[in-house]
């Protein structure tokens, strides 16, 4: 049973670093567990990769300790890790054939024959390489390499952990949605400990048991994919979940009331007297605020657009603009129509970050 | 100011990969090529712009045959999927760039590249370096070189396939409105759907280097003409099942019927393809409707603001679309619920049927 401790992990750069914004991973405290898969996620920039640099040895962090079970991991090399890793490009011998390929990592460490056979039938059957396996890796296609390097990373079942920086990168995006669902029963199917680094969304949310949302060198939140949408514990976890993400209405809430714009919104819990703070928002996506035939307040639509699937209104409420999901068949741009906003999924935020209210 | 594709063939190797396209790009318009890669969107573009010459038909823009003239002396600018800037040069440099070697007067260069630059927020980064600039800065540098250039026909090869989706959101939403009012028709590629319809304008959907269809984006989308415009109009993948009509019954291969459900009951006896997307059919745990398959969940994907559950249901494996986050786990039986007003229904030969079913599917 092997974890990873990040203990008060920080990373700068640049030497020693007197501000905060002098680091390029602000100090982090998590514990990554085995057998659970974990996505960091974040624009680029936002020092995700250092991270994974960090738990793979390629960067040895200026601050704080890295814990592989119990064992201090910080300052030794890549190669006494015992990890696996998957990278953007394919990483295979092109003169060896695909089984070969997947048995390599388990012939350098001299497992018997009738083991590596077994996990290499395995791993190819869960890939759908079974097929391939006589084959030679030169001559496939780039998505096919890319396959038999995810193999070759999941083949070892004795790893700490397994690192995948951008694995979908050179997937032709027609085949990603099944590489990303074959990833996700692999993960069920395998008792390892998975961290995915990506910048895209469907990954990291498809993928990860929970996912490490990361900006500007913070893990801004850490959670399941359901906490991140229906719960953002920070405004940019609200805009970079969700497509289109979250709304943010300067407010000012008391009790369970907020004011927006002049107008009166309710809201799910009872928060004390924040109606001088101007840093306060109120937080609604637009699954959850909805055009009504009833009484609602009255928003102006400027402009629909059509998504196929879905069809969404950006409108003005007073002179705050909110984006809200609206039914098949409404047109009236120019129309004013009532809005209704969910109580129970609106959130009140201070300085970016998510109060908690009391219950009613 | 329209361009015409005319019986357009164009060949590699002895291969025949551009098949006898003819369009028609109305001036002031926005036109997206939607296809997966490999369907020939960027060699059609490269025939358009004049980098490559067609083996068969002609090019009209405007009337003129343009077929033979070079790139050069073609009314055309082109951005391309990677960020294409002279490093050596300021954001101010690279966008005056094509005005400087058509000898545009200075003062005029210095207007034009301003007000591009004003619309493409890059103001304040004119004297930076492209390597000091960010992905979606680099690329807005690229679209401002082709905006200041006054071409009739603008081509944008997938520009923002190598941005962050946060980024793609936004200068989606920018792009039809920067050239707008240029009177440019302008010509987008790219390989999602979702990106066709935010962009809206006319669609073409290609498969294999043919069109397949071509008009209003959602007319495309709602009303596909055929079974290749269907799927790549479609992501997650279109679901589909092969049935037969015999003797009024509907027969999902040889031994389960579906019965006698209305929505058929227009079509001659025969064999043809049942589509439809994601959206059209619900999840839940039991039937609810006349058109109802029960299955295993394999998968559950999540793309932010929606769930798509991959069901087996024995016949193949569909795709189910629920709003929010929603974990269904694998192994879980299920029931897929597909909305009758809104399936597609094809013949052997691929083109849709149009059967009563589907009028006001979209109402």
């Amino acid at each position: 049973m092997t974890s990873i401790t990040l203990d008060r992990i920080a990373h700068s750069y640049g030497g020693k670093p007197r501000l905060e914004s002098d680091y390029q991973l602000k100090p982090i405290q998590h514990v990554w567990e085995q057998g659970f898969a974990y996505a960091l996620l974040g624009p680029s920039g936002c020092g995700k990769t250092t991270l994974l640099n960090i738990i793979s040895g390629l960067v040895i962090p200026s601050e704080g300790r890295l814990l592989f079970g119990d064992k201090d991991v910080t300052h030794l090399p890549t190669e006494q890790r015992n990890i696996a890793q998957v990278f953007q490009f394919p990483v295979i011998y092109d003169t060896m054939t695909v089984a070969e390929n997947l048995a390599f990592p388990l012939k350098n460490r001299r497992l018997a024959k009738p083991v590596i056979d077994r996990r290499v039938a395995e791993i190819a059957k869960m890939l759908d390489l079974t097929a391939d396996l006589n084959r030679r890796a030169r001559g496939l296609t780039a998505d096919a390499k890319q396959k038999i390097s995810l193999g070759r990373g999941l083949v070892r079942s004795d790893v700490s952990a397994v690192l995948f920086d951008e694995p979908l990168t050179v997937i032709d995006p027609a085949l990603k949605w099944e590489l990303r669902s074959k990833l996700k029963s692999v993960h069920r199917a395998l008792d390892l400990l998975m961290i995915y680094v990506t910048h895209d969304q469907t990954e990291a949310l498809t993928f990860a048991d929970k996912v490490v949302v990361m900006n500007d060198g913070r893990a801004v939140q850490i959670g399941a994919p359901a906490d991140l949408f229906y719960r953002p514990e920070h405004t940019f976890v609200g805009y970079f979940i969700g497509s289109p993400g979250m709304n943010f209405m300067p407010a000012g809430v008391k009790g369970n009331r907020a004011e927006v714009a002049g107008f009166e919104v309710r809201l799910g819990e009872i928060y004390g007297d924040l109606s001088s703070d101007q840093s306060v928002q109120l937080g609604v996506r637009p699954e959850f605020v909805s055009v009504t035939s009833g009484p609602g307040l009255p928003a102006q639509v400027r402009r629909v657009v059509d998504l196929g699937r879905k069809r969404l209104a950006h409108v003005l409420l007073g002179n705050h603009p909110l984006v809200v999901r609206i039914p098949r068949e409404m047109e009236g741009v120019g129309d004013v129509v009532n809005i209704s906003i969910d109580p129970a999924n609106t959130h009140v935020y201070v300085a970016d970050v998510r109060v908690q209210g009391r219950a009613p | 100011m329209t361009f015409v594709l005319d019986h357009i063939g164009f060949d590699v190797g002895g291969v025949r990969v551009i098949d006898d396209v003819c369009l028609t790009f109305q001036p002031a318009s926005l036109n997206v090529l939607l296809g997966p890669t490999l369907a020939g969107k960027t060699t059609i573009m490269r025939l358009m712009a004049g980098l490559d010459q067609p083996a068969t038909g002609s090019l009209l823009h405007d009337g003129q045959d343009v077929t033979g003239t070079p790139v050069r002396k073609r009314s055309v600018a082109m951005v391309y999927q990677q960020f294409i800037n002279y490093p050596s040069l300021t954001v101010y440099a690279n966008i005056a760039s094509p005005l400087r070697v058509a000898g545009v007067a200075k003062s005029e260069i210095d207007t034009r590249v301003r007000e591009a630059a004003r619309v493409l927020r890059l103001d304040n980064l004119l004297q930076r370096m492209p390597g000091q600039l960010s992905g979606g800065q680099q690329q807005r540098t690229a679209i401002a070189r082709a905006l200041v250039k006054r071409a009739g026909l603008v081509l944008l090869d997938e520009p923002l396939a190598n941005l962050d989706y946060k980024l793609r959101e936004e200068l989606r939403e920018e792009l039809p409105r920067i050239f707008s009012h240029t009177g440019a028709i302008l010509i987008y590629a790219t390989t999602e759907p979702s990106e066709a319809l935010l962009l809206a304008g006319s669609t073409v959907t290609l498969s294999q280097g043919r069109v397949t269809q071509f008009g209003p984006t959602s007319k495309v989308y709602r009303d596909p003409a055929n079974i290749d415009a269907a799927r790549v109009f479609s992501d997650p993948p279109l679901n589909e099942l092969p049935i037969a009509k015999q003797n009024e019954r509907i027969m999902v291969q040889q031994d389960r019927s579906l019965g006698r459900p209305n929505a058929f009951s227009h079509l001659p006896d025969g064999t043809y393809r049942l589509a439809f997307r994601a959206d059209a059919a619900s999840i839940g745990p039991a039937a609810t409707g006349e058109l109802n398959f029960s299955g295993t969940v394999l998968v559950t994907e999540i793309s932010g603001s929606e769930s798509f559950i991959h069901v087996d249901v024995g016949i193949g494996t569909w795709v189910c679309l629920v709003s929010g986050v929603h974990d269904w786990a694998p192994g879980q039986t299920a029931t897929v619920n597909i909305d009758p007003t809104r399936v597609f229904i094809f013949d052997s030969s691929g083109q849709r049927v149009q059967a009563n079913v589907v009028q006001g599917a979209e109402a």
